[in-house]
């Protein structure tokens, strides 16, 4: 029983040193604390998916009672060491990515068009802004085509993550 | 980002309001699970950007450290060893100016009558005095990758220098008349874009006024052609256009960053010359620009010493390199000599990630010891001193406060070329003051948090905060200050309140696709608009993933370097935490060994996904690990591992070293040069290489010019090559 506890608290002291890696990345006045705008990076950069209110949520328990602007380190370290222990916020399996993609292709054409896709993208869901259309078109769209192949743009992003 | 939150009845009710053909339900859940998986992708990434940008950020500012290092361990020995050394001889030329001290032996000196230009030459002709046509013409030419001839680079520089020499330290400018002023950032040797800039903004003309804010070469492949343009709109528009000093407008730094090697390759009959005289007018160009007496321009920073007085009243051109400490006195009447010149000490004071370092220049030399004189001999007052020597020493006098005897000013002003000034009493504070002045203008960096502290980490200058902004500008009554010296992303970057500019004009500066250039037009309103670009047209094409990763292969290649070149003390280090010898560390104990050793003040844990493949349990095979880096060792057929590796870990330092003992910058030495080479470089390491390793050494490498060897044949040798494609010529790291 007491070696469960040593190994559980390792590997909390483990959680502990990535989350606080990760801050460090951001902290530029090397002074424990971070933009709050930069909060969302960090978080998904430690490998979990949450959608924006799920961000949204998480930073309003992480911030000030009277937001400055920054995230202290302090507040951040149990809210997030909480959310990887829990293993909230769950990465999307490749799999339910492409069956994703294939509801939109509701013609089971095998790809997307250009307005099909910003339709979907930029009007439903928590909708992208123009900036983040743009560069998933830059990386997604066959330029020639105007088509996105969705099953090889899914891999590719796949393959892609180095864990 | 500029979303709505997707609660779970807000998802309710949009489901009954929409009718898509694809069931609303399903589109809504399929659209969010796309967007949640791409929003995290793109922060993935971005986190990957920005270890990019650290490593490369780390290694470039070490190597400056490095340098500095370097040149305070030969101002060290200069002053420490007896005159009658060797090792000091092969080195004090670089410490004394000049031999040539006259105008009128810079005249000839300068003389390009006798270089004949061939028929067959087919590049740019100039004649003098120099259109705007011609410069035009010379732009043209550089785009299609032609060369000036000597005597025309010759005749350029020598017009240049004589313009040079009677502007004064700070030009003062205006947006009078409704004219925008264009300000331009570091450009490094990168023709393409300054070409980009010109195709996107016009040529300098009356009408369009620029500001050059010093870096123009180093690292990149095109520095000449760079100042050659430069000069010659200088010439053209001598009222319109302004070019300040940087840190790299130094011959001193132009021996590591390739500015030296760059000249003596495409001159090989009048490169030294050129060099000489660039070594020249980089010490006329002036220092700062101040624009409608608001807007102060220079290359570096401020301090909190920082008095634009002051500056305009030195003798710019006595700073020949900004790394050259001031001139010192040999104290002849008690025998001392200073013994703690040097705070050498590389403590690292390990905050989380640590990033202090040695002590800089500016606090090296401290006033009130006595230092060894300096051989030196100044050009002679300039021509543009129109009152008598007396009345320009008086007045000198007056404006530094100093109670000096005439006889010290006098040695130090006028013609003297020989021997060191005997006896000439005390160390002359006001070139302290000035020097600290001028290095703090050129090296300094600004930082988020208030205060002034040495700037540890490049080794020269200032880390300046906020409140040193503010109380700058308010003392000359300024509201805005635009520096570069610092790559930004964007291409430009606002700091303390919006109150600091930051202006850098070479994308692709670390490598393609890792940042954007930008340049300035700011109007009579004195509001800054931004104008970015980037030069590769490949770059533009690139995705964001596609551009960081290339980025990205270029850093780790060059942290890897870094690690192979550690190996022995990384080994050292991971073995203090495996005392059993099982060969396997933690990741946890990896990262701490990693930061010991190579201070680079990099986040250790983040990177490591992208430099540790497979571990067991969390623990890491560290021999193997190292053999996985793919790293071959460098191609000559030397035993001795460890000289190797020690060679290989200070090639930059050697081939500095080499550089400065090659006086006639022939890009040869004699062996006998080349041992001492590894004698100066084995005391500055502080550690011992043989005599005998250094035979081994010289027998390894093929001797086939005359038992002299070619500096560049033998850095190649040393040239890495990785299990990625081997980097680019030209390519500054």
């Amino acid at each position: 029983m007491a070696e469960d506890k040593e190994s559980a608290e390792a590997i909390v002291s483990e959680v502990h040193k990535k989350i606080r890696a990760a801050f460090d990345v951001f902290d530029h006045e090397f002074n424990k604390t971070v933009d709050v705008r930069e909060i969302g990076t960090i978080i998904r950069s430690l490998g979990c998916f949450p959608n924006e209110g799920e961000l949204h949520d998480a930073i309003a328990e992480i911030e000030e009672e009277e937001p400055t602007g920054y995230i202290r380190f302090e507040k951040f370290l149990p809210t997030m060491t909480k959310v990887l222990m829990e293993r909230k916020f769950r990465p999307i399996p490749e799999d339910l990515m492409l069956q994703a993609f294939e509801v939109l292709d509701k013609q089971k054409k095998g790809h997307l068009e250009l307005e099909e896709l910003t339709k979907y993208m930029t009007q439903e869901g928590e909708p992208f802004t123009q900036e983040e259309m743009e560069e998933m078109l830059s990386a997604a769209m066959d330029p020639d085509k105007n088509l996105i192949f969705y099953k090889d743009f899914v891999s590719m992003m796949t393959v892609d993550d180095p864990r | 980002m500029g979303c709505g939150f997707a609660k779970s009845d807000q998802l309710k009710k949009r489901d009954r309001e929409t009718s898509l053909l694809v069931p609303a339900a399903t589109a809504m859940r399929a659209a969010l699970l796309i967007q949640r998986w791409y929003r995290q992708y793109v922060a993935r990434l971005e986190m990957r950007r920005r270890c990019t940008w650290n490593i490369f950020q780390s290694i470039e500012y070490a190597g400056e450290q490095d340098q500095i290092k370097l040149y305070n361990f030969f101002g060290y020995l200069m002053d420490h060893f007896t005159p009658a050394s060797s090792e000091r001889n092969l080195i004090s030329h670089i410490f004394r100016e000049n031999n040539i001290c006259h105008n009128v032996d810079w005249e000839r000196y300068f003389c390009y009558k006798s270089i004949e230009v061939p028929e067959l030459y087919s590049g740019p002709h100039l004649s003098f005095p120099i259109t705007c046509s011609n410069a035009a013409e010379l732009v043209e030419a550089f785009k299609n990758k032609q060369q000036l001839h000597s005597r025309y680079v010759l005749q350029l520089l020598g017009e240049t220098w004589r313009l040079l020499r009677i502007l004064p330290n700070i030009s003062q400018i205006s947006t009078c008349h409704n004219k925008e002023i264009t300000i331009c950032g570091d450009l490094h040797g990168h023709l393409e874009d300054l070409l980009l800039v010109f195709y996107k903004n016009g040529l300098p003309s009356s009408e369009k006024p620029y500001v050059f804010n010093g870096d123009f070469v180093d690292r990149g492949k095109d520095s000449l052609e760079i100042l050659l343009i430069l000069f010659s709109f200088l010439l053209v528009y001598p009222n319109d256009v302004h070019l300040n000093r940087g840190n790299h407008e130094d011959h001193i730094v132009n021996l590591r960053y390739g500015f030296t090697k760059e000249v003596l390759g495409k001159y090989r009959l009048h490169g030294k010359k050129i060099l000489k005289l660039l070594q020249k007018i980089f010490s006329w160009l002036p220092l700062a620009t101040v624009i409608d007496h608001k807007v102060l321009v220079l290359h570096g920073g401020i301090s909190d010493t920082t008095d634009l007085h002051l500056i305009s009243r030195v003798d710019r051109h006595k700073y020949v390199s900004a790394l050259r400490p001031p001139k010192r006195k040999r104290q002849n009447r008690s025998g001392m000599t200073d013994s703690d010149l040097e705070d050498d000490d590389p403590t690292a004071k390990s905050v989380d990630s640590s990033r202090r370092r040695v002590h800089s220049l500016t606090h090296s030399s401290s006033t009130g010891t006595r230092h060894e004189v300096q051989r030196r001999s100044l050009q002679g007052l300039n021509n543009r001193v129109t009152c008598s020597v007396e009345e320009e020493l008086k007045e000198r006098r007056r404006q530094a406060g100093l109670s000096q005897s005439y006889g010290d000013l006098r040695n130090s002003l006028t013609n003297s070329d020989s021997d060191p000034d005997p006896d000439s009493g005390e160390l002359l504070e006001s070139y302290g003051d000035e020097w600290k002045q001028i290095v703090d203008m050129l090296w300094s960096d600004p930082m988020p948090q208030d205060g002034c502290v040495p700037n540890e980490v490049r080794g020269g200058g200032c880390y300046w905060g906020p409140d040193v902004t503010e109380e700058v500008l308010r003392r000359h009554n300024l509201t805005l200050l635009i520096r570069s010296h610092e790559c930004k992303q964007e291409g430009y970057e606002f700091c303390h309140n919006r109150r600091v500019l930051t202006i850098f004009s070479a994308s692709n500066y670390y490598e393609v696709g890792s940042n954007r250039g930008a340049y300035i037009r700011m109007g009579p309103d004195l509001v800054p608009h931004f104008i970015q670009y980037q030069a590769n047209r490949a770059t533009r094409a690139l995705t964001l993933r596609q551009s960081v990763g290339r980025t990205e292969r270029s850093a780790l290649r060059a942290l890897r370097e870094k690690l192979f070149a550690h190996k022995s003390d990384l080994i050292s280090s991971f073995q203090e935490y495996d005392p059993e010898n099982t060969g396997l560390i933690s990741l946890g104990h990896w990262a701490g060994a990693m930061e010991a050793v190579l201070r680079l003040g990099l986040p250790w844990r983040v990177l490591r996904s992208q430099l540790v493949g497979d571990t067991l349990d969390g623990m890491l095979d560290y021999h193997l690990w190292f053999r996985e880096l793919a790293i071959t060792e460098p191609n000559t057929e030397l035993s001795n591992a460890s000289l190797l590796e020690t060679m290989y870990k200070h090639h930059s330092n050697l081939e500095t070293i080499f550089r400065i003992i090659d006086t006639d910058n022939s890009g040869l030495i004699s062996f006998e040069e080349f041992r001492q080479t590894w004698k100066l470089l084995s005391s500055h390491l502080q550690t011992e290489i043989s005599d005998e390793a250094i035979s081994d050494l010289a027998v390894s490498i093929d001797f086939n010019k005359d038992g002299s060897i070619d500096i560049n044949e033998f850095m190649e040798a040393f040239r890495l090559v990785g299990g990625d494609l081997l980097q680019n010529e030209g390519d500054p790291h």
